[in-house]
Parts: C-alpha cells; structure tokens; sequence
C-alpha cells in the first residue's frame, strides 16, 4: 500500500495538472472565437472569387489554349501534397489525422508509381511526416511566428507552390488540412488546388452574358493564381479554427479525467489514512489488554 | 428602374462594405469606370486605385490593390486584394504599399531583363500607387 505520503503528492500534483489543462481548455476557448470570426469574414470573398471562376472556366474551359492552371500539364506523374497542420500539438488527434490522411494518399500515389513530392506547412505534420516520407520533403513553410494568420502568409505559400508548377516541377497539387465542422468533429479534407477543381460547370446560369475588360483569358490568367491563394488562404483559416477546436475538447477532456483521478486518489487516501487509524488503535488496545 | 444596386466590396479577410449606392466607380484594368443601376454585366480586374461609393448614406472612397469587380444589373461586387478605407489610411500603410510596388519593379527589372512586359507592369503598378497618393494627399517618399 502506498504510503501517505506519496499520495499526498500524487493529488497535488494532478491538482495542478488539472489547473494547467483547465487554462489551455479556456485558452483554446477563446481563440477558438476569433479563428471562427476569421474564418467566417473570409467567406463572402471565397464565395463570390469561386462564383466568377465558374462563370469563367464555364465559358473558356474547353478551349484548348486554356491556361495551364486549369486545364493542366496533360499529364499526371508528379504529386505535390501540401500538408498543413498546426505549430503546436496537445491538440488530440488533430496533426495526427491531417498526417494521416497525407500518408495514404503518398502510399497510394507511390503505389501507382507516381512521383511524390511534399511541401509541410506547420511543424507537427512534418514531426508527424518525416519517418516515413521524409525523404519527399522539399520544402517546409513555418508559421510559429505568424499569430493571426493573413491573406500575406497564404500568398507567400502560393507564390512558392505556383514557381514550382511554372518550373515544371510537378502536374497536380493537393492540399490537406482540416475542415472545421464544429468544436467537437474536424474533418481531414484533401483538396485539388492544381489544376483548379471549379466543380461543375454545367449549373452556372448562361442567361446572363458578362463582358470582359480585358478578355476572358487575361481576366483568368489574372484569376488563377488568386485563386490558389484563395483557397490556401480558408484552408489555412479552417485549420486555424479545427486547431484551436480540436485543443478545446481534448483539454476538456484531460480536465475531465484529472478530476477523475483526484477523485479516486482522495478515496484511497482516506482509506488508507483510516487503516492508519485502526491500526494505531489495535495496537493501544492490544497494548492495554497485556498489561 | 431602380435607381440604386446593391455594392459589396470584399477582401481576403473580410467585408468591408455592402450597401446601397446610386453610383460606383472604380479603377478597371483598362480605365476607370462607373457603374450604376441596370449596368449591362461585365467582369473587369482591377489596378490600384480608388473604389468610390456614392449613395444614399453619402459618399465613401476605399483605397484597393488590384482584384476584379463583377457588375450586373443587380449589384455591383468588388473582390479587392487589399482593401482600407479612405480614412483608415495611413502615411505608413501607405508608405508599406508603395515600398512593396518598388521592390517588385526592382525584382522584375532584374528577373526580366530582356523582357519589357513584366517591368513595364510592376512599373505601372508603382505610378498607380503613386497616383494613389497624389489623390489622397499622402506623400510617397
């Protein structure tokens, strides 16, 4: 039986574990509000860029002079996975997800005989990354001393991405990271950005025709690019948001059950303070009775 | 005919303005233009300049970096790259966008050397903002 003691210190210490999480959990809490508010400020933007797209890729899409960027290289050898999770981890199973979703898309890919390259955004996913497809890596964006994360910084990622498609040096980009459905469910997402996945085209209302200033091809050319940092942009914000969820609900968790261990703890506690007790007594009795 | 549309100017981060205007102008690509109500439909890119709203509620300026605007007949939507308004514009904010116009023309005047266009292009970019501040009346230096 472990003595007093040793439980005394074992309470206070979870104590203070306790009050540690606790803080993250409100900590997380409110970030968590304001990475929702960013995430939801950039929606008009990202909805309306998405719109025109269509309307644009609608009307010259099939042209075979389409530009690269949404039409493609013709071809499908080279992946570039952009993996983007958090800086920081005790997030639960947040970075693990983002990572392992990226894992199996490499494993598929390789599997086809395709090559793969990766660019992480956010230290824990190259952590989580490196053991097995380290050797991928080609480029690494850290963002630990960004606080809130702006337009600038997903341009700075997108300009990075589009040299290297410009240099030839991959066909198709993907990038993960974790859509945020609400505080409890993240939800690991892939996404095409290169070439662009308009979605489909067929819906777009044809009733109205738009002139273009200058024509439809500059205005795509012009757009494209935007639209890679548009999309790394939400992706960046939703992750920003699925972080700080995803450490809200694992810290809840942790507080939960440091509780649940001060409980039990203190129960033994006593316990063994009252057999403590009850021995001392059998030995003054006992010690009485041989008089 | 209606006599106002409805205006929404939207950057990256967030919306800065969705009202009703009776006309807007703004800095197209190929000149400047305004739109008012029943505007036949037309998709421009912008360049640097001022976005001007004038309506019911009085008269507004923003000052924007470049994007597109949409018109149709309805309303008028501009998705600006950067976007402040006139009065929240600083000599320092000011100063950061035409020093960030200068570097890329340097940056081109060097990457493209046996090439005009793209030196031409950022060199345009940095009269604009310029021009910007002429209008604003914030010095460039």
């Amino acid at each position: 039986m472990p003595n007093l003691k040793d439980l005394k210190n074992r309470i206070s210490s979870v104590k203070s574990t306790r009050k540690i999480t606790k803080a993250m959990q409100m900590v997380a809490a409110a970030k968590l509000r304001r990475a929702q508010e960013a995430a939801e400020m950039s929606r008009p933007y990202t909805e309306r860029f998405n719109a025109v797209m269509k309307k644009l890729a609608a009307s010259v899409g099939d042209a075979e002079n389409a530009p690269r960027l949404l039409a493609g290289t013709g071809d499908d050898k080279v992946h570039l996975l952009v993996v983007m999770t958090a800086e920081r981890g005790l997030c639960g199973g947040f970075n693990a997800n983002i990572a392992k979703l990226a894992k199996a898309e490499a494993a598929d890919l390789l599997a086809q005989g395709k090559t793969v390259k990766i660019i992480t955004v956010g230290k824990k996913g190259r952590d989580a990354m490196r053991r097995d497809y380290g050797s991928y890596f080609i480029d690494h964006v850290d963002l630990s001393d960004v606080k809130r994360v702006g337009y600038a910084d997903a341009q700075a990622v997108a300009e990075g991405v589009l040299k290297r498609f410009d240099a030839g040096e991959f066909d198709v980009a993907k990038i993960f990271y974790s859509k945020f459905e609400n505080v409890v469910s993240q939800i690991p997402t892939k996404q095409q950005i290169i070439p662009a996945d308009v979605g489909d085209t067929e819906e777009v209302d044809t009733e109205t025709f738009y002139e273009y200033e200058p024509d439809e091809e500059a205005i795509l050319a012009d757009l494209l690019p935007r639209g890679v940092a548009t999309q790394i942009f939400s992706a960046l914000l939703e992750n920003g948001a699925s972080e700080q969820g995803a450490r809200m609900s694992a810290m809840d968790n942790a507080t939960r059950n440091a509780g649940d261990m001060i409980d039990k703890l203190t129960i033994e506690y006593n316990r063994s303070r009252q057999a403590v007790i009850t021995n001392e007594l059998i030995e003054i009795i006992s010690g009485a009775e041989a008089l | 005919m209606a006599d106002t549309v409805q205006f929404d100017l939207v950057s990256p981060e967030r919306l800065l303005a969705s009202v009703a205007a009776r006309e807007v102008s703004i800095p197209g690509a190929e000149g400047n233009l305004t739109a008012m109500a029943d505007h036949a439909p037309l998709i421009t890119t912008l360049r640097p300049g001022i976005v001007r709203v004038s309506g019911p509620e009085g008269d507004k300026e923003y000052v924007v970096t470049g994007g597109f605007a949409e018109i149709s007949g309805s309303s008028i939507s501009v998705l600006a790259e950067q976007a402040v308004a006139r009065e929240d514009m600083t000599q320092d904010a000011y100063k950061a966008m035409v020093n960030a116009a200068t570097d890329k023309l340097a940056h081109a005047q060097e990457t493209f050397v046996n090439e005009p266009g793209p030196v031409d292009e950022a060199a345009k970019l940095l009269s604009d903002m310029v021009a910007i501040g002429d209008h604003i009346g914030l010095s460039a230096n």
